[in-house]
């Protein structure tokens, strides 16, 4: 059984790693390419712990075959900080206190950054039916949901300041 | 010290937790992010029946795998003692130890039989299905009544229904059974003016962490080893994995990872002994994870239960007697809760008659574990709901009903002793006075409102401060954070210090780096694991006083401490001031490095008590029931970090609607469970909630330095019944089972 080599991008840098035909992208995201940091709460795309950007849509990486990234861009969420500077939405999930054990946070994080992207002033109902596929099970979601919402308004700031 | 005339410069501040970084980084390092070289992958085989003997299973071809390295099964665990462990739920180190790895029976769909491990996780797989088990199988019961009927097949042979008096003389699936019987209920209720009662039924529930268990195992030729663990309790692990294997304690050393929730079911072991005897057979380490399908079929669940009750009351509304038998799903193993069930059914309220009949009974579902307030949310769901029905069958405000009845301090609490500074009639007041409760309802919305409470818990914790060089501060304890506790330390620890929080560091530390602790668990961690924080810092101030002492030549005595410096009150050192850091950066050279370690075993933690109130919208075509606003109130003693203590309230409401609403085991006539995934078991999204407000009530606990009380479990106790208050006034037909599914509210009948 010979591996498959996979060419891509993984937050802005190229990467490659070997896998099996089978194996997903969040298997190789958290094995070769020890990004750990994108999480597995059920493997069945029920959860949203393992959600990332593939060329700038949203999947669950565990419903992806690794395979599929090559030729491809995945951004996951160590790519959310840039510089070392927290983006928006990481530090106001920090000042609401939006995450109790964490592990949702991941894949909130991300599907909340592309949300914004498409839509920087959703209305609650929209985050929450645009987050509907990330599983919290420990915050009933409130300052999920606030954290994302005002992460949008300083978005639009910043770029109502350099539009400006 | 008189807690509410103190002010804080910390507490009851939000700052950002220590660990918030790196969970938001995705650099935090959960239980299956931890990895170490030549490590193994281990897969364990799970019974397919629910109830069969394991006649013989033969490894073989198994171990002839290439790549295979061991292979475990019941006969390589040693029999275990049987060992009572107390906890948020008790439990028996030998059911413990036979529900980690089946022996001669396989009890429930998903009993582990066997594990493996492998080179990679194909292999491992690809073994068990070389794994050959003779089973017999045997009739099963997965219900209630299946398991009490009298030609019910026995889980136990050797099960003797504790509690009953005399002894039974055969064995039986009732597991435990609790009596509280004070007064004359019978007479009571023949004499009470409006009656409230019917048979009510809850299914069982997972607590639907969503980060399933996983652990990696590591043993030396020396007979050392070590395991790295997600979990609510390092030592608990510890301590269970010497027991069910036999060894000694300082042989095994517990390494705590980040825990991506746990709420009651991560304080047992699963994986962890099976992992080791693994490692220990191949000499390589091991790692266990479980798949979502194992955590639902081989974890929790919180028991399912069906209660008959009657509650009766005078024309004014006072409760004068309660009858209640309730059964809980205690699954494969005794424990199911039913004791702190029995004494909390009526812990809120003063029911002079009352009877209260419970029984645990043993069926073929996985061992069921602690969820928050173990116990309560069962009974308070029926309790809850008969208060409703009382206060329309009297045309009494629902609210004002149970501030007639509500306990207060110095009233008789559960145990027989006198309640502390408990806060349930000023939670109750404040929901009356929540522009909430008097906000129009849009048509088509009912409201709908209950209380709850749960005892809370001290136990033993450790804890130790050090002082850097540069006067930083090093705090470490036992307690994992589950949910912003180190925060919470921190805080604590800065406040005591009169240091600035940023200047305070926590680690949590493995079992050979700090003392013992129990369980982050029972609400206890802020109250005892902080208790023993401030003990400690107490104590480093008490140093560094002496070391100013020393440098100004005064007794200690003289020195104060404020504001994180020592001051000179004697003498020439009078005006004299030596910052902590000032301290810290002397300390090697002047009498040594600061530091300590304290450990604790606090009493005077107080009861949580909570009032919610929840509006639903009922679809009155689909049966769908939309929750529309929802309002948690609680007692909080004092919050050290409001935004957690609000996040404890919001997440434990939200796990209660989806217990009301959505959430239960599913199971087939073969015993095996339908829907073990988060599709088809379906916890509550965002999109089904509503924001969860909240209101802290502050009534501090005299007993803790800063006034705290456990929060974390009560907010799950009320919303059960403050759904079903809601959609029994939307469908004009008390709702007495849950999940309130579509079906249920609509066709449903009062079973
Ligand atoms: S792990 Fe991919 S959706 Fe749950
Ligand atoms: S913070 Fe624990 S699951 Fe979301």
């Amino acid at each position: 059984m010979s591996k498959l080599h996979i060419t891509t991008t993984v937050n802005g840098d190229p990467a490659e790693f070997l896998c099996e035909a089978d194996d997903s992208l969040l298997a190789a995201l958290r094995g070769p390419l020890g990004l750990t940091g994108t999480k597995e709460g059920c493997g069945s795309g029920d959860c949203g712990a393992c959600t990332v950007m593939l060329d700038g849509s949203m999947v669950c990486s565990c419903l992806v075959l690794a395979a599929e990234a090559q030729g491809r861009r995945v951004e996951t969420v160590e790519g959310l900080a840039e510089g070392g500077a927290l983006h928006p939405l990481q530090q106001r999930f920090l000042e609401h206190g939006a995450l109790q054990c964490g592990f949702c946070t991941p894949g909130l994080l991300v599907a909340a950054r592309a949300l914004l992207e498409r839509n920087p002033d959703p209305s609650e109902e929209e985050a929450r039916y645009w987050l509907a596929g990330n599983l919290c099970r420990c915050t009933g979601y409130d300052k999920v949901i606030r954290a994302v919402l005002d992460a949008g308004r300083d978005l639009r700031q910043d770029h109502g300041e350099k539009v400006a | 010290m008189n807690p509410p005339e103190q002010s804080f410069r910390v507490v009851g501040t939000r700052p950002v937790r220590p660990d918030g970084a790196d969970k938001v980084t995705g650099r935090a390092l959960y239980g299956t992010d931890f990895a170490l070289a030549g490590m193994l992958h281990g897969a364990v085989l799970r019974s397919p029946h629910a109830h069969a003997r394991i006649r013989g299973i033969d490894a073989s071809r198994a171990l002839a795998l290439p790549g295979v390295k061991a292979v475990v099964t019941g006969a390589d665990f040693p029999e275990a003692a049987s060992v009572a462990i107390a906890g948020e739920s008790a439990a028996n180190l030998r059911d413990i130890a036979r529900n980690v790895m089946a022996r001669d029976k396989a009890l429930y769909e998903g009993h582990a039989v066997a594990a493996v491990a492998a080179t990679s996780p194909a292999i491992a797989r690809a073994a068990l299905a070389l794994i050959a088990v003779d089973y017999e199988v045997l009739p099963h019961a997965t219900s209630i009544a299946a398991a009490i009927a009298p030609d019910a097949p026995l889980l136990h042979d050797d099960l003797f229904t504790p509690g009953l008096k005399p002894r039974p003389e055969t064995p039986s699936n009732l597991a435990l059974h609790v009596a509280i019987d004070t007064g004359d209920a019978a007479a009571a209720l023949a004499g009470a003016a409006a009656v409230a009662g019917g048979h009510y039924t809850t299914q069982p529930v997972h607590q639907g962490y969503i980060e399933p268990h996983a652990c990696v195992a590591q043993w030396n030729a020396d007979g050392q080893a070590q395991i790295w663990a997600s979990s609510q309790g390092a030592f608990m692990i510890r301590s269970l994995v010497a027991g069910a294997l036999g060894l000694k304690q300082a042989d095994i050393r517990v390494t705590p990872l980040e825990i991506g929730g746990g709420f009651g079911g991560k304080t047992t072991v699963y994986l962890e002994p099976v992992a080791l005897q693994l490692a220990r057979q191949a000499g390589r380490p091991v790692r266990l994870e479980m798949s979502r399908s194992e955590v639902f079929r081989a974890t929790g669940p919180a028991p399912g239960a069906v209660i008959d009750i009657r509650l009766g009351a005078d024309k004014d509304g006072m409760l004068v007697g309660a009858e209640m038998t309730f059964h809980y799903t205690a699954g494969a193993f005794p424990g199911a809760a039913a004791h702190p069930a029995a004494l909390l059914a009526l812990a809120g309220y003063k029911v002079p008659n009352r009877k209260i009949t419970g029984w645990e009974v043993v069926c073929n579902l996985p061992s069921s574990a602690a969820y928050r307030a173990p116990g309560a949310p069962q009974v308070a769901f029926a309790v809850e709901s008969c208060l409703d029905e009382l206060a329309l069958q009297l045309g009494i405000d629902p609210i004002e009903l149970r501030l007639k009845n509500a306990v207060g301090p110095g009233d008789t609490g559960p145990m027989g002793l006198p309640h502390g500074q408990i806060g349930l009639i000023e939670c109750l007041e404040a929901a009356r006075a929540h522009p909430h409760y008097s906000a129009p309802l849009a048509p088509g919305e009912t409201r709908g409102v209950a209380a709850g409470g749960w005892a809370n818990y001290g136990g033993p914790s450790t804890a130790a401060v050090a002082l850097a060089e540069d006067g930083s501060v090093l705090v470490t304890t036992g307690s994992p954070d589950i949910g912003g506790s180190r925060a919470a330390m921190a805080m604590m620890a800065a406040e005591t210090l009169g240091v600035p929080y940023e200047t305070v560091r926590v680690t949590i530390a493995d079992t050979a780096s700090i003392g013992f602790s129990f369980l982050t668990g029972g609400s206890r961690t802020t109250f005892a694991t902080g208790h023993a924080v401030i003990a400690a810092a107490n104590q480093v101030i008490a140093t560094a006083r002496a070391r100013a002492a020393q440098i100004w030549g005064v007794a200690a005595d003289t020195v104060a401490w404020r504001d994180g410096a020592a001051h000179g009150t004697a003498g020439d050192s009078a005006g004299k001031v030596l910052t902590l850091a000032e301290i810290a950066g002397k300390a090697a050279n002047a009498g040594g490095p600061i530091s300590a370690e304290v450990g604790v075993n606090p009493a005077g933690w107080l009861p949580g008590f909570g009032v919610h109130i929840c509006d639903c919208a009922l679809d009155a075509e689909t049966g769908q029931v939309k929750v529309t606003r929802y309002t948690a109130i609680q007692d909080v003693g004092r919050a050290i970090h409001p935004a957690y203590v609000e996040g404890q309230l919001q997440g434990g409401a939200a796990q209660g609607i989806g217990w009301a609403l959505n959430e239960a085991y599913v199971y087939g006539a073969d015993g095996r469970m339908e829907n073990p995934g988060f599709l088809d078991y379906r916890v509550p999204v965002a999109s089904d909630l509503p924001m969860i407000d909240t209101v802290l009530v502050d009534k501090p606990n005299p007993d803790h330095p800063y006034g705290v009380k456990g929060v974390g479990e009560t907010p799950i106790v009320p919303p059960l019944a403050a759904v079903a208050n809601a959609v029994s006034r939307a469908a004009g037909r008390r709702q007495r089972h849950l999940p309130m599914s579509p079906e249920q509210v609509l066709l449903g009948g009062d079973a």
